[in-house]
């Protein structure tokens, strides 16, 4: 029988590196040039399928914009199991930001959490700021994964998704291998779900992701 | 900060978070600051280093309460009622999807001394010390006679009429002991004194109605609590603003609430910035509570009293509860307002393990607060830590339509959000100018 897992990813990095970019690529394979910020998607959800049968599900959440004036909210972090802070290879100055939310993440969120480096915007390497060496050579220090992609052409995109897919199930605490504590599922919840009456009645919105 | 919004929004507590999530989500350009550099203003949860940095400045927490990102502590004791107000904005938002709820594990009310479990089925009824047999068959027609009421059929209205006669006709019309009275008053239909006694019946019939409704809904208690407390339902309203274009700022003075020569809103400076606006809403705190400087907009309305206590144990004779609630009737100890005692613990992820947070309150009636709270402080056991505070309630002097700027009420002494919400729909039709209809949210969510 094939397992199943659900993970919760939350996305970092400085504003107009390319976070909701990279992300629609990867769920809908779409690319905007003049994409303004995530307007009314709660959180996008992508399966991946492994080789060996098992299915990974990311429930992935956007900053919406609240990482601008350092103000996001300790319930980001809360139960994530993977985090992919995205850098801009022709912004040096991005990849110190993704120095700090990397920081940010190893004290704030969960000691098993995964971590990918990623530095989008692969397709403008002849404005290259950040030599590949010194990113690689930094992730390796901290212990994290670490890729160049393209939300534009879409290089490298699904290649780190399926490599912390990859990495995730062996890693995470079992408690969270049947779904991430925040699911907007039903799947996996202890608690008391709200939703259920209400639900029935409307209808239609059931599955949500 | 060189934009201009619709609405600026002080503070970032639960009631302005739900008004900044609605008004982003009617398309309006929100602005959401506060000075704190967390979330939830009154209204958040706080981590063992800010509750220490709060209450004692120079006092580091002990080390024996283990890790300090296993808290948070409420500052405010409430629960949410599970047929509530605050549950349909939830589910109405979708907010549910960022939250994670659990059942308040039991309700207890004190009587002549010791506490009872208010009954939640109909056997634990039968047994319950609360009442004597014939009391019981009196109390149970009064139910049923709740129970099987319509508006529309006479037949079922015993010669009463609910928006005329008073609760203590009604209660007269069953023959009900005082401290039954009390239980149903207090413990089931939730109000902090006698007052209602000689008001018309409906509203507490409709309250009780609420109870048994909320209560049969997961069983254990008519309450639900979010897992990591309650600081996390501003996070998630927050995070709906934010997601239909609220912007936000965290850890911002603001230094003043600039308006033009006829009084009217401008904008809010904050150091050498000023950020326009048609609107602002905030918490009383930005409005000239607790302040010398600046035009007053606010009065002070009472005080309520309120003592955080870490418990090492679960509060005895609650069968070990992980969670309660335990209400002390006015009657039962020469007070008009009742004590409160909110209880969670590990099981709502807010403390280490084999920790239990307290949380005593009343409204204030003498000049010696902490007098007052003795007997919800005695049923605790030992407490371990103690953080009392004694906050004013303040609401606006005016309703801000004359000068576009919109304050809200702080929380009060009750222990659910039905009250919050009220002040939630009370602002929106201020701002917005007509009555807030919860619609559906269309969401989008890729495959």
């Amino acid at each position: 029988m094939s397992k199943q897992f659900q993970f919760k990813l939350v996305l970092l990095g400085e504003s107009a590196v390319g976070k909701s970019s990279l992300v629609l690529r990867f769920v809908k394979g779409q690319f905007d040039d003049y994409r303004e910020s995530t307007i009314g998607a709660a959180f996008l959800t992508q399966t991946v399928n492994l080789e060996d049968g098992t299915t990974v599900k990311f429930e992935i959440w956007d900053t919406a914009g609240q990482e601008r004036y350092k103000s996001l909210a300790p319930m980001y972090y809360r139960n994530a199991n993977c985090a992919v802070v995205v850098y801009d290879i022709t912004q040096s100055a991005s990849l110190e930001k993704a120095r700090n939310w990397i920081r940010e993440l190893q004290r704030q969120a969960d000691p098993s959490i995964v971590i990918a480096l990623c530095g989008n915007k692969s397709d403008l390497a002849a404005r290259r700021q950040v030599t590949q060496e010194e990113a690689q050579k930094y992730a390796q220090e901290e212990g994290l994964m670490w890729a160049e992609t393209s939300a534009k052409s879409g290089e490298g995109v699904t290649d780190i998704f399926t490599r912390i897919a990859k990495k995730l199930p062996t890693t995470a605490p079992p408690a969270s291998r049947s779904g991430p504590g925040r699911a907007g599922t039903t799947a996996g919840r202890t608690g008391v779900d709200l939703n259920k009456q209400q639900r029935s009645i409307t209808s239609g919105d059931q599955c949500n992701c | 900060m060189d934009e201009e919004y619709d609405v600026i929004v002080l503070g970032t507590g639960l009631t302005e978070c739900i008004l900044s999530g609605l008004l982003s989500v009617e398309g309006k350009k929100v602005l959401h600051m506060d000075r704190n550099d967390y979330y939830g203003g009154d209204s958040a949860s706080l981590n063992l280093t800010q509750l220490y940095r709060k209450f004692r400045l120079d006092q580091a927490p002990p080390t024996e309460l283990g890790r300090d990102r296993d808290y948070a502590v409420d500052l405010i004791p409430k629960f949410i009622i599970a047929s509530g107000e605050l549950t349909k904005i939830l589910v109405h938002t979708d907010v549910t999807r960022y939250l994670e709820f659990k059942q308040i594990a039991g309700s207890f009310v004190y009587r002549e001394g010791k506490i009872s479990k208010v009954p939640s089925t109909e056997m634990e009824a039968v047994r319950s010390p609360l009442m004597g047999l014939f009391e019981k068959r009196r109390a149970k027609k009064f139910f049923e006679f709740l129970q099987n009421w319509r508006d529309e059929d006479p037949a079922t209205h015993q010669g009463l009429n609910l928006d005329i006669d008073t609760m203590k006709t009604v209660y007269a019309t069953f023959g009900l002991e005082p401290g039954t009275q009390d239980f149903i008053g207090h413990a089931m239909a939730l109000y902090l004194d006698d007052d209602y006694i000689n008001e018309p019946a409906r509203q507490t019939y409709q309250r009780i109605v609420l109870y048994t409704s909320s209560m049969a809904r997961y069983g254990k208690s008519p309450y639900i609590y979010p897992l990591y407390g309650l600081g996390e339902l501003p996070q998630a309203f927050a995070r709906l603003s934010a997601i239909y274009g609220g912007t936000y700022m965290l850890d911002k003075p603001i230094d003043e609430i600039v308006t033009d020569d006829d009084g009217k809103f401008v904008g809010v400076r904050s150091g050498s910035e000023t950020v326009k606006a048609k609107q602002v809403i905030g918490d009383p705190s930005y409005f000239g509570a607790a302040s010398e400087r600046g035009k007053l907009r606010v009065v002070e309305d009472g005080k309520v009293i309120r003592a955080i206590c870490i418990l090492k144990h679960p509060i005895p004779g609650t069968e070990d509860a992980d969670s309660v609630q335990i209400i002390i009737p006015q009657n039962q100890v020469n007070r008009r307002h009742d004590i409160y005692i909110a209880m969670v613990s590990s099981t709502h992820n807010v403390c280490a393990k084999d920790v239990y947070v307290a949380i005593v309150s009343t409204i204030v009636e003498t000049s010696r607060p902490e007098q007052e709270i003795l007997p919800g402080l005695q049923l605790l056991g030992p407490i371990y830590e103690k953080f009392v505070s004694v906050s004013p309630i303040y609401t606006p002097i005016s309703d801000g339509t004359a000068d576009n700027i919109f304050v809200t009420r702080s929380y009060d002494a009750t222990s659910h959000f039905e009250t919050v919400v009220e002040d939630v729909h009370d602002v929106w039709k201020r701002v917005i100018g007509k009555d807030l209809v919860l619609k559906k949210r269309e969401v989008e969510i890729g495959q």
